[in-house]
C-alpha cells in the first residue's frame, strides 16, 4: 500500500504542523533518534528484566543470612556486591528489593490512571462535574500524603499495598488535572464538533475521540509519576510505613545500612544508586516519549 | 561577489540604473535537498513586484533567504543575492542586522501573533526606531505618534499607549506597518500582509499602503497566493512552483497571455478572477439552475442568538432576525465578514447551538425545537464539512474508521456492508481505494478535505453545511474541491448551504446568496443579482474589494 500518488508527508506537513497524533512509525523513529531517551529506554529495560527475574538470578534468598560473613565488600568471592550487617548477599536483596519498587511504582501508577482518568475525562468533558471533581481533587490536595500513608498503616497495618494505595492516592489529582486539560483542549476540536452533528452521544465522543487524542499525555504523566513513586516508596518503607523486613525492599537496605553507614558504606550507596537508575531511566524515557509525542518538538530539535 | 560598497552611501549616481535588488541562482537547501533551484530576478528602485504561489512553492523561503532568516537548518547553498551591490550571502550576522530594518521592511502576514501582546503599541514602535538609531524619547514618541498617523491610525497620540488587544486585526496590520517603516527602508517586503483580514479591510490596508509606498519611493515586493490580488497590486508578477519560478511577466501578460501551464491552470482556478469575469461563466451557471424551485430543504426563519456577556452583563445579538430558505439540489452562499454572525447561524442550523429565538426548519420539521428520535433524524439529513481538514479528522483514526463512523453512530448496516459503503465513498470523492488504512496526516490537506466530505455523505444526507469548507486550501486544489461538490450535487442532488467570506468563491457555486452584517441579513437574491445588481452599500463595499477586479474582462 505505500505505492499510490499520495503526495509526500513531509510536504504536506511543512505548512500546518501536522495533526495532533502520529503514526506508530513515526514515534519510533522519534525514539530511536533520541539517544537520551534510548539511553533511558535501555536502563529502564535491564531494571524491570533483573526486577522480573529476580528469583532466577539472585544467588541467595533475600533474607538468607551468612552469619559467618558480615561487612563483605564488594567484589567478595561469592558475594559480587558483598553483604550486609546479617551477612545477607546485597546482590540479592538488590535484585529483590527493585522488584518490590517497581511493583509499588506499578500499583500506583495503576491506581492514578484507573481512577484519575475518567475523572479528568468527566471534569474536562462536562462543566456541571467539573466543579465537584475539582474540589475534590483540591481537597485531596490539602492532605499530605505521608498522613494518609500514617493513616492506611494505623488502620490495616504497614504493607507494600498500603504504601501503593497512599501514594496512588496522592498522585491521583495530577492525573485528573493532566487528563482534564487535555479534554478541555480537545473537546474544542472540530472532530468532536462533527461528532456531535451526527448525534453521538457524549460518552462515545469521551471515549473514542477524547481518550485515544489524551492517550499520549497519560502516558507521559505514568512514566512522570512512577519515579516520585519509587522514590515514595522507598521513603515509606524507611520509615517503617510501607514494606516490613525481612521482605528487602530499596527503602528498607538504605535503612538498615544507615546504622553501620561508616563501617560499610556501600550497603547504604549500592540501594541509593539503585533509586537512581530507576528514576533516571523513567525520567529520560519519559522526556524521549513527551517528545515523541508532539509533532512539533520533532522540528524544533 | 564581495564589493566594497559602503552600507549608509546612498550615492545619487549610482542609483538611477543599478537594480536595488538583484537575486541570481539562489538555491536554498533544508538538509538534503535543495528546496529552491536556481530563482533568479531583479527589483528595481520604486518598483513593485508580486511572487505568487501556493503553499510549499518557495516563496517564503526566498524572502527568508534574503533577509537572512531561514528557519530551522535551511542555508543559502548556492547563488547570490545583492543588495544595492551590497552581497547579503556574505553579509556578516550585524552587517545583516543593520540591513533589515533599515534598509529591508518586512511586513509579517498575521497581525496576531506579531505583536507583543504585554507591550503598548507605542513602545513597539519606539522600540523599533530605537534600534535604527534614533535618540531621545521625546523625539522618538513624536516619530512614533507620526508613523502611526502615516499608517492611518486615528488618533495616534492616544492610542501610542494602548495594548494590542485593544486593536482590531486591521489596525494592528497598520502598526506592523509603521513598524516595518520605522527604519525608512529602501525595500519594502511583505508576506501576504492581509489573509488574515476581512475583504473591506483588505482593500483598506493595501490601498494605504501602496500609497505609502508610492510616496516614499519604496520598492515593494510582494508575496501572495492571490493571482487577483498581485494583479491589482503590483508592476510585475512572479510565478513560483515547486521551489523554481515559472514565469516573469505584467499583470496584463500573466492574466491575459499565460506562457506557462502552471500559470494558465493558475489562472483559471483564481476565483477572484472568475468572479468579475461576466458573460460565459454567468450562462454555464444558469443552465444548472434547479428543476423544482419550490421545494423547500432549508428553510430559517426569524433566528436570533444572543450570548450573554459576561463582564458587563448586558447581551449580544450574534444573529439578528435572520430568514432565508435554500431550495433542494441548490447552493445558498451565506456571505459575510468576521463578526457577521454566518458561523453562528451554521451551527444552529446543525444543532450545536440553542437558538434564542426563531427556528430552523428542515424538510419542514424544527430542528431547533425538537428532540430524541425526530432531532437524530433531521441530524442525518444535514451533515457538516468544516474549514480546517487537519483539525475536522480525528489523528489516531484510520481513513476508513473516520469515513463509516457516522455509519457506526447511527448503526446502519454490518461491518462488511460498512466496508464496501466507504469503498463506494472513496470513489465518490476520487480518491483511491487504498488510503482506507492511512491516517488522517499522510494526506495533503486537500485529500483530507475529500476524506471530511466522503463521511459527511455516509448517511446519505440531503444538505451539506460547508463552514468555509475551501478557505484553507491552495487554489487549485480548492478549485478542485469545488469541481468535486458540484459533481455530486449534479449527481446525487445534494443542497448546499456555504458558508464562506469569500464573495469569489460564491460566484463559483452558488445560485443564491444571503449577505450578512453584524448578525443581520442584509441582502439576499439570486447570485446574478446580488453580483450584478446589488442593492445594499455594503454588498456593493464588498464586491469592490475582491481583487483582481481591474482585470475583469
Amino acid at each position: 500500500m505505500a505505492t499510490t500518488e499520495l503526495r509526500p508527508r513531509t510536504e504536506v506537513d511543512a505548512d500546518k504542523g501536522a495533526g495532533l497524533g502520529s503514526g506508530r512509525g513515526r514515534l519510533w523513529r522519534s525514539l530511536r533518534g533520541n539517544k537520551l531517551g534510548m539511553t533511558g529506554g535501555v536502563l529502564l529495560a535491564i531494571v524491570v528484566l533483573l526486577a522480573v527475574f529476580a528469583p532466577l538470578i539472585a544467588p541467595y534468598g533475600p533474607a538468607e543470612v551468612h552469619f559467618a560473613t558480615p561487612f563483605q565488600k564488594p567484589g567478595t568471592v561469592g558475594f559480587l556486591l558483598g553483604t550486609d550487617d546479617l551477612g545477607r548477599d546485597i546482590f540479592s536483596r538488590m535484585l529483590f528489593g527493585m522488584r518490590a519498587s517497581l511493583e509499588v511504582g506499578a500499583l500506583c501508577v495503576l491506581l492514578s490512571v484507573v481512577v484519575g482518568a475518567p475523572l479528568g475525562l468527566l471534569a474536562g468533558y462536562w462543566k456541571w462535574l467539573d466543579a465537584i471533581i475539582s474540589r475534590l481533587t483540591d481537597v485531596t490536595l490539602a492532605f499530605p500524603f505521608l498522613i494518609i500513608a500514617v493513616g492506611l498503616a494505623a488502620i490495616s497495618g504497614p504493607s507494600l499495598q498500603n504504601a501503593a494505595i497512599a501514594l496512588g492516592i496522592a498522585h491521583i489529582p495530577t492525573m485528573i488535572r493532566v487528563v482534564r486539560g487535555e479534554t478541555l483542549r480537545i473537546k474544542e476540536s472540530d472532530f468532536v464538533l462533527g461528532a456531535k452533528t451526527m448525534d453521538a452521544s457524549g460518552l462515545r465522543i469521551v471515549f473514542t475521540h477524547v481518550l485515544p487524542n489524551a492517550a499520549s499525555a497519560i502516558i507521559v504523566q505514568a512514566t512522570v509519576i512512577m519515579p516520585v513513586a519509587v522514590i515514595g516508596e522507598a521513603l515509606l518503607s524507611f520509615l517503617g510505613l510501607g514494606i516490613q523486613p525481612p521482605t528487602p525492599s530499596l527503602g528498607i537496605m538504605l535503612s538498615d545500612a544507615q546504622q553501620y553507614m561508616f563501617r560499610s558504606p556501600t550497603a547504604a550507596i549500592i540501594p541509593g544508586l539503585g533509586i537512581a537508575a530507576i528514576c533516571l531511566a523513567f525520567n529520560l524515557f519519559g522526556d524521549a516519549l513527551r517528545d515523541a509525542f508532539d509533532p512539533t518538538a520533532s522540528s524544533r530539535k | 561577489m564581495p564589493q566594497d560598497v559602503k552600507i549608509n552611501e546612498n550615492n545619487s549616481t549610482q542609483r538611477s540604473e543599478q537594480p536595488l535588488l538583484e537575486v541570481r541562482d539562489l538555491e536554498v537547501s533544508f538538509g538534503d535537498g535543495p528546496v529552491l533551484h536556481g530563482v533568479n530576478f531583479t527589483l528595481k528602485r520604486g518598483e513593485r513586484v508580486a511572487i505568487v504561489g501556493q503553499s510549499g512553492s518557495g516563496k517564503s523561503t526566498t524572502v527568508g533567504a534574503i533577509l537572512g532568516l531561514l528557519p530551522g537548518n535551511g542555508r543559502v547553498s548556492a547563488g547570490s543575492m545583492t543588495l544595492d551591490g551590497q552581497d547579503l550571502g556574505a553579509a556578516s550576522e550585524q552587517q545583516l542586522r543593520q540591513i533589515r530594518g533599515h534598509r529591508i521592511g518586512l511586513v509579517p502576514q498575521d497581525p496576531m501573533s506579531n505583536l507583543n501582546p504585554v507591550m503598548k503599541v507605542g513602545a513597539q514602535i519606539a522600540d523599533a526606531l530605537a534600534a535604527n538609531g534614533h535618540h531621545g524619547r521625546d523625539n522618538i514618541r513624536q516619530r512614533a505618534v507620526a508613523l502611526m498617523t502615516e499608517a492611518g491610525i486615528p488618533d495616534a497620540a492616544r492610542r501610542y499607549n494602548q495594548f494590542p488587544h485593544e486593536f482590531s486585526g486591521g489596525m494592528r496590520q497598520r502598526v506592523l506597518i509603521a513598524i516595518s517603516l520605522a527604519g525608512e527602508p529602501d525595500l519594502l517586503i511583505a508576506d501576504e500582509p492581509t489573509s488574515a483580514l476581512d475583504v473591506t479591510v483588505q482593500r483598506q490596508i493595501l490601498d494605504h499602503l501602496q500609497t505609502l509606498v508610492d510616496a516614499r519611493g519604496t520598492s515593494l515586493l510582494f508575496i501572495t497566493h492571490d493571482l487577483g490580488l498581485a494583479a491589482d497590486r503590483t508592476d510585475r508578477i512572479i510565478v513560483m512552483a515547486d521551489g523554481r519560478i515559472v514565469e516573469v511577466g505584467t499583470p496584463e501578460e500573466i492574466l491575459f497571455r499565460p506562457q506557462q501551464d502552471y500559470t494558465r491552470q493558475l489562472v483559471a482556478a483564481a476565483p477572484s478572477l472568475l468572479a468579475t469575469v461576466s458573460g460565459t461563466e454567468t450562462v454555464a451557471l444558469e443552465a444548472v439552475e434547479p428543476v423544482a424551485g419550490t421545494d423547500t430543504i432549508l428553510e430559517v426563519r426569524g433566528l436570533v442568538k444572543e450570548f450573554s456577556l459576561r463582564s458587563q452583563g448586558g447581551t449580544f445579538r450574534a444573529v439578528d432576525n435572520v430568514s432565508f430558505s435554500v431550495a433542494r439540489g441548490t447552493t445558498t452562499a451565506v456571505v459575510g465578514e468576521s463578526g457577521s454572525g454566518k458561523t453562528t447561524v451554521a451551527r444552529i442550523i446543525l444543532g450545536l447551538e440553542q437558538a434564542t429565538s426563531g427556528e430552523a426548519l428542515i424538510d419542514g420539521k424544527s430542528i431547533t425545537s425538537s428532540t430524541g428520535q425526530v432531532r437524530r433524524a433531521l441530524r442525518r439529513k444535514v451533515q457538516p464539512v468544516f474549514q480546517d481538514p487537519y483539525g475536522s479528522l480525528d489523528p489516531t483514526y484510520s481513513i476508513e474508521r473516520l469515513i463509516d463512523e457516522p455509519l457506526r453512530v447511527f448503526k446502519v448496516g454490518d461491518a462488511a456492508s460498512r466496508r464496501a459503503r466507504v469503498a463506494l465513498l472513496l470513489d465518490q470523492v476520487a480518491l483511491p481505494r487504498n488510503v482506507a488504512q492511512r491516517r488522517p496526516n499522510e494526506l495533503s490537506g486537500g485529500q483530507r478535505q475529500r476524506v471530511a466530505i466522503a463521511r459527511a455523505l455516509a448517511l446519505e444526507p440531503e444538505m451539506l453545511i460547508c463552514d468555509e469548507a475551501v478557505s484553507a486550501l491552495d487554489v487549485l486544489v480548492q478549485d478542485q474541491i469545488l469541481d468535486l461538490l458540484a459533481e455530486l450535487q449534479d449527481g446525487l442532488g445534494l443542497s448546499y448551504l456555504f458558508i464562506t467570506h469569500d464573495l469569489a468563491v460564491v460566484r463559483q457555486i452558488a445560485h443564491q446568496v444571503v449577505v450578512m452584517k453584524s448578525g443581520m441579513v442584509v441582502e439576499d437574491g439570486s447570485v446574478e443579482k446580488v453580483f450584478m445588481a446589488p442593492e445594499a452599500d455594503y454588498t456593493k463595499e464588498l464586491l469592490g474589494a475582491i481583487p483582481g477586479a481591474a482585470f475583469a474582462r
